[in-house]
């Protein structure tokens, strides 16, 4: 994998709107951005009701998935880019999500909404029509996915990323900061775990760090690159971007991401927790 | 209130079932001389300059962080300008703080 296989700059967007084969695919928690302005052409996901099932804590099932992208209009051969707000986390999560799915060319826009917003680069309102398709996704594919006695397991064998800023890592924060702090999980972090902040691989414009910069850091940090590798966060969209720079950006082979993230493990009864900034590596 | 991690919908008032008596409010707005800047990506930042969180400012300018006592960094970047401000907080409680951008 390389960069320009899984990467576009927003030049290359503006450039290909209008495209054949490339759909714009805008992922978001709250959508009321994409409402009110979006990329020209783009299609919305929204992660909570169009990702998630909506009973059970899991994805929509294969079918669910097939029908969503069908739906959409987007077809099985097309090259999909995905973007959006918080600095593309939920853009990233759906680019695994598209992968744990079997999606062959998926593609990030680099820097997502806030860069394009930045750049002053032009936003429509006006709503995207696509012809339905008949999309068939393959089954998941479960070695980009991590479950919880995978992480129980890990400790002190796997190189565990805990991407979450240094204060929820510590057990400080139970959250990001702009969500209120009463939260039912417990504070801290997975024992062995190696505190490397998502927002280290990117630039305050919300692009990634060029691939020397992201190898120099995850080097400094303590990553072994001989082991398996499984990042995690609290829900697992920060985590999304942090799989999505080291599987997909520097290439390592076996990168998992743990969904589940704090708010599944932080609830758990009797498993390891680890408070204050004592991790590996700090 | 959001189970997910997106940054909400920014408002001056605290949302229903906040509890200001419990949390560490960081609010304010953004602005541009007296003007409030819409639209501005605004970044608290801990003491020791690493993110932490991100929303981005109402039509009004506003923005709210709930984080924990001690001194924060906010920043703000826009296609306008950019700015920084401090604050500290010592406990709960709403702690205003504006942040210019030029």
């Amino acid at each position: 994998m390389s960069r320009e296989n899984v990467l576009v700059s927003a030049e290359w967007a503006e450039q290909n709107l209008d495209t054949d084969g490339v759909v714009f695919v805008e992922v978001d928690e709250d959508t009321s951005a994409y409402d009110t302005g979006h990329i020209p052409g783009a299609v919305k996901l929204d992660w909570r009701t169009d990702l998630q099932d909506p009973v059970v804590r899991d994805f929509i099932d294969r079918a669910g998935f097939d029908k969503l992208l069908s739906g959409k209009g987007i077809g099985n051969n097309e090259t999909v880019v995905l973007y959006g707000g918080n600095n593309n986390w939920f853009a990233a999560y759906a680019y695994w999500y598209f992968k744990l799915y079997g999606h062959s060319d998926v593609k990030l826009l680099d820097g997502g909404r806030k860069k394009w917003e930045l750049d002053s680069r032009p936003l429509t309102s006006e709503a995207t029509q696509r012809l339905a398709t008949s999309y068939t996704a393959k089954e998941q594919d479960r070695s980009l996915r991590a479950f919880r006695d995978e992480i129980i397991a890990a400790i002190g064998t796997k190189n565990l990323v805990d991407v979450r800023s240094p204060d929820e890592f510590s057990g400080k924060l139970l959250a990001p900061a702009h969500l209120p702090q009463e939260q039912a999980q417990r504070a801290g972090h997975v024992p062995t775990a190696i505190n490397v902040p998502w927002s280290k691989a990117a630039n305050e414009d919300g692009t990634f760090k060029t691939d020397d910069d992201l190898r120099a850091l995850y080097a400094a940090e303590g990553i072994d690159e001989s082991r398996p590798t499984i990042a995690y966060c609290r829900i697992g969209e920060r985590s999304s971007h942090t799989w999505f720079v080291l599987h997909e950006l520097l290439g390592q082979r076996d990168v998992k991401n743990y969904d589940g993230s704090w708010t599944e493990y932080g609830s758990l009864v009797g498993v390891p927790i680890e408070t204050g900034r004592t991790g590996k590596g700090n | 209130m959001s189970d997910g991690c997106g940054a909400p919908v920014q408002t001056a008032q605290l949302p229903a079932g906040v509890d200001a008596g419990k949390e560490v409010v960081l609010s304010g707005r953004v602005v541009a001389g007296d003007a409030p800047v819409a639209g501005a990506f605004v970044r608290l930042l801990n003491q020791d300059g690493e993110f932490t969180a991100e929303v981005v400012s109402s039509p009004e300018g506003d923005f709210r962080f709930y984080a924990a006592p001690g001194d924060w960094t906010i920043r703000a970047l826009h296609r306008s300008g950019s700015g920084t401000a401090v604050v500290s907080a010592a406990g709960p409680g709403i702690h205003p703080v504006d942040v210019p951008v030029a």
